[in-house]
């Protein structure tokens, strides 16, 4: 088995128009900018991206929505210093968006790769973000019916891998990538290093089950 | 409309107010903006671990010039350092910390605060503002004591404080305790009661600006 794939272009081809991609990263740490900028050259439009900002400045998903190629944005914080490229598309009204509370965002995904048909949260009840959910009272206590959220893609951003898809990570730069490399269909990380030797398996954390492909995108900042 | 000459702590000593209250070996979330800086303010000699909800316990000091990685910030996208004992972890991990009740308090910032303990902090009325939630439903619903620190009243001279928030709420019925710069106020079954004044500030001066009744 060898998930590594020789280039950027070659891991973001699979793509189509239309395509629901998760994009792992917090704020400017753990983003797979590489692999973002391979799908802006890729032309792959008409995007549901699923992550947790919307970008900032001219990197990152901000790129995509600049360019136009985002149609909706399921998201729990789009506002964000600099986010002038989402807050122009979300103003025209060419950009649908989702606000999604953080946690239920990451549980959602966690539920979709766990293969859960939802899950009962405390989070958002009696609030703006449970309105026409269902809801039940457990214990005396109000909670909202979240359900799963599916990608067909997920675009990652690791330390190492190995070929087998393992990845570990550095830092708070793990934040969304493991939980979406379990929530999409298709996984693409991109890492700083691929290891020609198998990771330590006490040291992965996220198995190679949950990534389809691995490709080395050297250091970035 | 009268005006009162009010005493109101600087937002260092507001910081360093919240900071009073948390005691040793608590973990604590704090949110951005403002709390942020209670952690610069904690009293000597208690060890307190700060959770930032993208993925690390034991967030440390700010680094030295030249000494940041970019790959280790907090919530407020600050560079961060990681404390002796901390630990990295992915987002549903971390939010199983908030929303299940391990984290002892969560200090955040609010746009209204209402006497039943309502919070609103995430969205205006204003709809060409995207709305933008980040973790705090899910923290509110968790974290068994939320403090919120925040200016007394809005910038026109508004009340913060509230028999009923208008924005839309974060959570219902949530808020323990409210730090504003002219005192410390608990959220009761029976509304707001008094914890403390500002020096040099007086009850009626005070209840003057807060659009709730204050008990005693």
């Amino acid at each position: 088995m060898d998930k590594s794939v020789a280039d950027l272009e070659t891991a973001v081809a699979p793509i189509p128009d239309g395509a629901s991609v998760m994009i792992g990263g917090f704020g400017s740490s753990g983003i797979p900018l590489a692999l973002i900028d391979a799908l802006l050259a890729q032309g792959a439009s008409g995007l549901t991206v699923i992550s947790n900002n919307a970008g900032a400045g001219e990197t990152g998903i901000a790129k995509l929505l600049k360019a136009g190629r985002v149609a909706k944005v399921i998201c729990s914080y789009p506002r964000t210093p600099g986010s002038i490229w989402f807050e122009k598309r979300y103003q025209t009204g060419e950009v649908e968006l989702e606000v999604v509370p953080q946690g239920t965002l990451a549980e959602r995904i966690r539920a979709a790769g766990a293969g859960l048909g939802g899950f009962l949260t405390p989070t958002g009840y009696g609030t703006l973000l449970a309105e026409g959910k269902e809801t039940r009272v457990i214990g005396g206590r109000g909670y909202v019916m979240e359900l799963p959220l599916h990608a067909d893609f997920a675009l990652l951003h690791a330390e190492r891998a190995d070929r087998w898809g393992n990845l570990g990570f550095h830092a708070t730069a793990r934040n969304f990538n493991p939980v979406m490399a379990m929530g999409a269909r298709h996984a693409v990380a991109e890492v700083r290093q691929l290891c020609a030797t198998p990771l330590d398996p006490e040291h992965v954390v996220t198995p190679g089950i949950f990534v389809q492909s691995v490709v080395e995108c050297g250091v970035q900042a | 409309m009268t005006v009162i000459n009010l005493h109101a702590l600087s937002d260092a000593e507001l910081a360093a107010r919240v900071a009073q209250d948390i005691p040793d070996g608590s973990y604590v979330n704090l949110g951005i903006g403002k709390p942020t800086h209670v952690s610069a303010h904690m009293p000597e000699g208690r060890e307190v671990i700060y959770h930032s909800e993208n993925g690390i316990l034991g967030v440390g000091p700010v680094p030295a010039a030249g000494e940041e990685d970019p790959e280790l910030i907090d919530a407020s996208k600050r560079y961060v350092t990681a404390a002796p004992g901390a630990s990295y972890f992915e987002h549903s991990d971390s939010f199983a910390m908030m929303r299940g009740g391990h984290i002892d308090i969560a200090v955040l910032g609010a746009y209204q605060v209402a006497e039943n303990g309502d919070l609103a902090n995430w969205a205006t009325l204003d709809e060409s503002y995207p709305p933008a939630v980040g973790g705090a439903m899910d923290l509110v619903v968790g974290v068994p004591r939320i403090f919120v620190m925040m200016r007394h009243r809005n910038r026109d001279g508004t009340p913060k404080l509230l028999q009923r928030c208008s924005y839309p709420l974060t959570g219902l019925g949530v808020v323990s305790r409210v730090y504003t710069e002219l005192a410390v106020l608990d959220v009761t079954p029976a509304g707001f009661r008094l914890v403390e004044l500002t020096p040099g500030n007086r009850l009626e001066e005070v209840q003057a600006v807060t659009g709730a009744r204050i008990l005693t």
